[in-house]
């Protein structure tokens, strides 16, 4: 059922955009003729978005529901050990010193590095403490790096380069080719690997640490293949699309009831819940123009994300209190 | 069956040496309380004897086995260990709590083979859990969850079964109802070491004793043979009167003879 909705929401939002396709047109595009107009809209400009929410989305979703197991805690998300915050940091650290005007791919490879080498001082910091000192050490992180990024939009040489950052920040899918896809996509599938072979640790992680080990459940394996896994996925997730938050916070929940709120059987549907989600959004965000502005597909989602954020936090507190 | 025997175990936590030089043996089928005082390593050694943290010094054997030689699956098939409040953090039903309690038996991918479901059916009947096994189990009672907690630990069948506080936040009928279950595992074959602060209970059921002040073994062996009043008393620094009647032994903390 979820897989025929992600196939549905791929192929509409390969029609969707400012020039809208019929079926048959993108039918034809697809499979002989690349040259025409249609053609280069479906296989150059289409199709790379396609791929990329569908992989985002997925990876987002994936990793918000490790998180969320492996913490335990409804509320965490993908961007809680510091990835999102490192890999903006370093896309920004790219703008502003003019390395994305020379060269595209730039702020995508700089948001990488970012992401690593902000989860890697987090891990470092956290080493030897338990699950607890991971949080902790992966706010400190995302705080060093969001003030980073504020002190970088302070300092900008001119109003271009604020706006650049700006509109890198507010995540989007715009304009992204082939080249993009070919970043990201081998840190995502090596990163959502890792993350799937989780799946089992999470369910026993239910009982508690303790309880888990106790079951022959390595948790600190457990602990390190959720955050690299997340680091690689998210870091080259984040890295070429720009921050999109919330999937990974509620790609997990709509689909816990489905499988009787098991952790580690939350994975699979929520990666592809995820890749639903920031398809639609992505759709959305090119069709609907206000004055003549898009929407960014990151500010679309967080629009949506926020309220049911705070349902969700409602929900929690009833039913813990 | 499996008798346990420690052999000069220590540990420490931090730089604190938590267990000095403990040796035991806790003969198999046997139901073992440890107690002591707060901070005495009652916790401690429990974690030893369940393999999940390894002792400075020493070793603890079960069968003539080094515990913390076996693999991490070996040791999750033989023994269960069930923290002080343990919990579940998602609603999760009962039934799947308890196949949790599988994990260690379960192939490397897919779901739980049929011939293990019926050892799902018995611990759930054996906790009188038939009627909640669809109930979420952050719905249930302090008591209901601690029968749930004890289902899944023994649904593998453990030859060593270690509980870490059975009654804590049970009232007295459900704390009663904890401890006989465990003595129910001992007469099928279990090997149960709980650390227990409830001392009426603890000598009504347990067939040995391990008492430990700070990290010393101040005495083991069979309960009516090792638990006196001048046990007791140093033991926890108070002065203690045990009284024998038609119901059994019970235990009198004297507040009197506490200085502040």
């Amino acid at each position: 059922m979820l897989v025929s909705c992600l196939l549905a929401s791929a192929f509409a939002s390969v029609l969707a955009g400012s020039v809208w396709l019929t079926p048959r047109e993108a039918f034809q595009a697809l499979a002989f003729d690349h040259a025409d107009l249609a053609g280069q809209i479906v296989t150059q400009i289409r199709l790379p978005r396609v791929v990329l929410s569908m992989a985002i989305g997925g990876i987002l979703g994936l990793s918000g529901a490790v998180m969320q197991g492996l913490l335990r805690n409804p509320l965490a998300d993908p961007g809680l050990l510091g990835v999102s915050a490192g890999a903006s940091l370093g896309a920004v650290i790219a703008i502003y010193f003019g390395f994305a005007a020379s060269f595209t791919l730039a702020a995508p490879l700089f948001g990488l590095t970012g992401a690593f080498v902000t989860t890697g001082i987090a891990f470092i910091l956290a080493r030897g403490g338990g699950t607890l000192s991971l949080i902790l050490a992966g706010a400190a992180v995302s705080s060093i790096a969001s003030a980073g990024v504020s002190l970088a939009l302070n300092l900008s040489p001119n109003p271009y380069a604020a706006y650049e950052i700006m509109t890198w920040l507010m995540g989007s899918l715009a304009d992204r080719s082939w080249d993009h896809v070919r970043l990201a996509t081998p840190f995502i599938l090596a990163g959502g690997t890792m993350l799937l072979l989780t799946g089992r640790a999470l369910d026993a992680l239910a009982l508690g640490e303790a309880q888990a080990e106790s079951l022959g459940i390595a948790v600190s394996r457990t602990r390190m293949l959720a955050l690299i896994g997340t680091a690689l996925g998210v870091g080259g997730a984040t890295a070429v699309s720009g921050t999109i938050g919330f999937v990974g916070l509620i790609a997990p929940h709509l689909v816990r009831p489905l499988v009787a709120h098991r952790p580690g059987k939350v994975l699979i549907p929520a990666m592809l819940v995820g890749a639903v989600l920031v398809t639609l959004a992505d759709i959305a965000s090119r069709t609907l123009v206000f004055r003549g502005m898009p929407l960014n597909l990151g500010v679309f989602i967080s629009l949506i994300g926020a309220p049911f954020f705070l349902w969700l936090v409602l929900h929690v507190r009833r039913r813990t209190a | 069956m499996s008798a346990l025997h420690f052999h000069g175990v220590s540990a420490r936590r931090g730089q604190r040496l938590v267990l000095d030089g403990i040796s035991a043996r806790v003969p198999s089928g046997h139901l073992t309380a440890v107690i002591g005082p707060n901070g005495a390593g009652k916790s401690t050694l429990l974690d030893i004897t369940s393999g999940l943290k390894r002792p400075v010094q020493g070793s603890v054997e079960l069968d003539g086995k080094d515990l913390h030689r076996l693999g991490r699956r070996e040791l999750a098939k033989l023994r269960a260990y069930l923290p002080q409040r343990a919990g579940v953090d998602w609603p999760i039903t009962v039934e799947r709590v308890v196949a949790l309690g599988l994990t260690p038996a379960l192939p490397a991918f897919g779901t739980i083979p049929s011939a293990l479901l019926p050892a799902i059916d018995d611990a759930l009947l054996a906790c009188d859990l038939l009627g909640l096994r669809d109930r979420p189990a952050t719905q249930l009672s302090g008591g209901e969850l601690a029968r749930a907690m004890l289902a899944r630990a023994i649904v593998g069948d453990p030859a060593l079964l270690i509980v870490d506080e059975p009654t804590a936040g049970l009232d007295p009928r459900h704390a009663i109802d904890a401890v006989q279950r465990l003595k129910a595992r001992t007469t099928a074959g279990c090997t149960v070491v709980m650390a227990i602060h409830d001392l009426d209970l603890a000598l009504a059921f347990a067939d040995s004793i391990l008492a430990i002040r700070d990290g010393r073994l101040l005495a083991h062996g069979p309960t009516h043979e090792v638990v006196t009043e001048s046990l007791l008393t140093s033991l926890y620094d108070v002065p203690v009167r045990l009284s024998r009647d038609g119901d059994g032994i019970s235990v009198r903390f004297l507040k009197s003879g506490v200085s502040s």
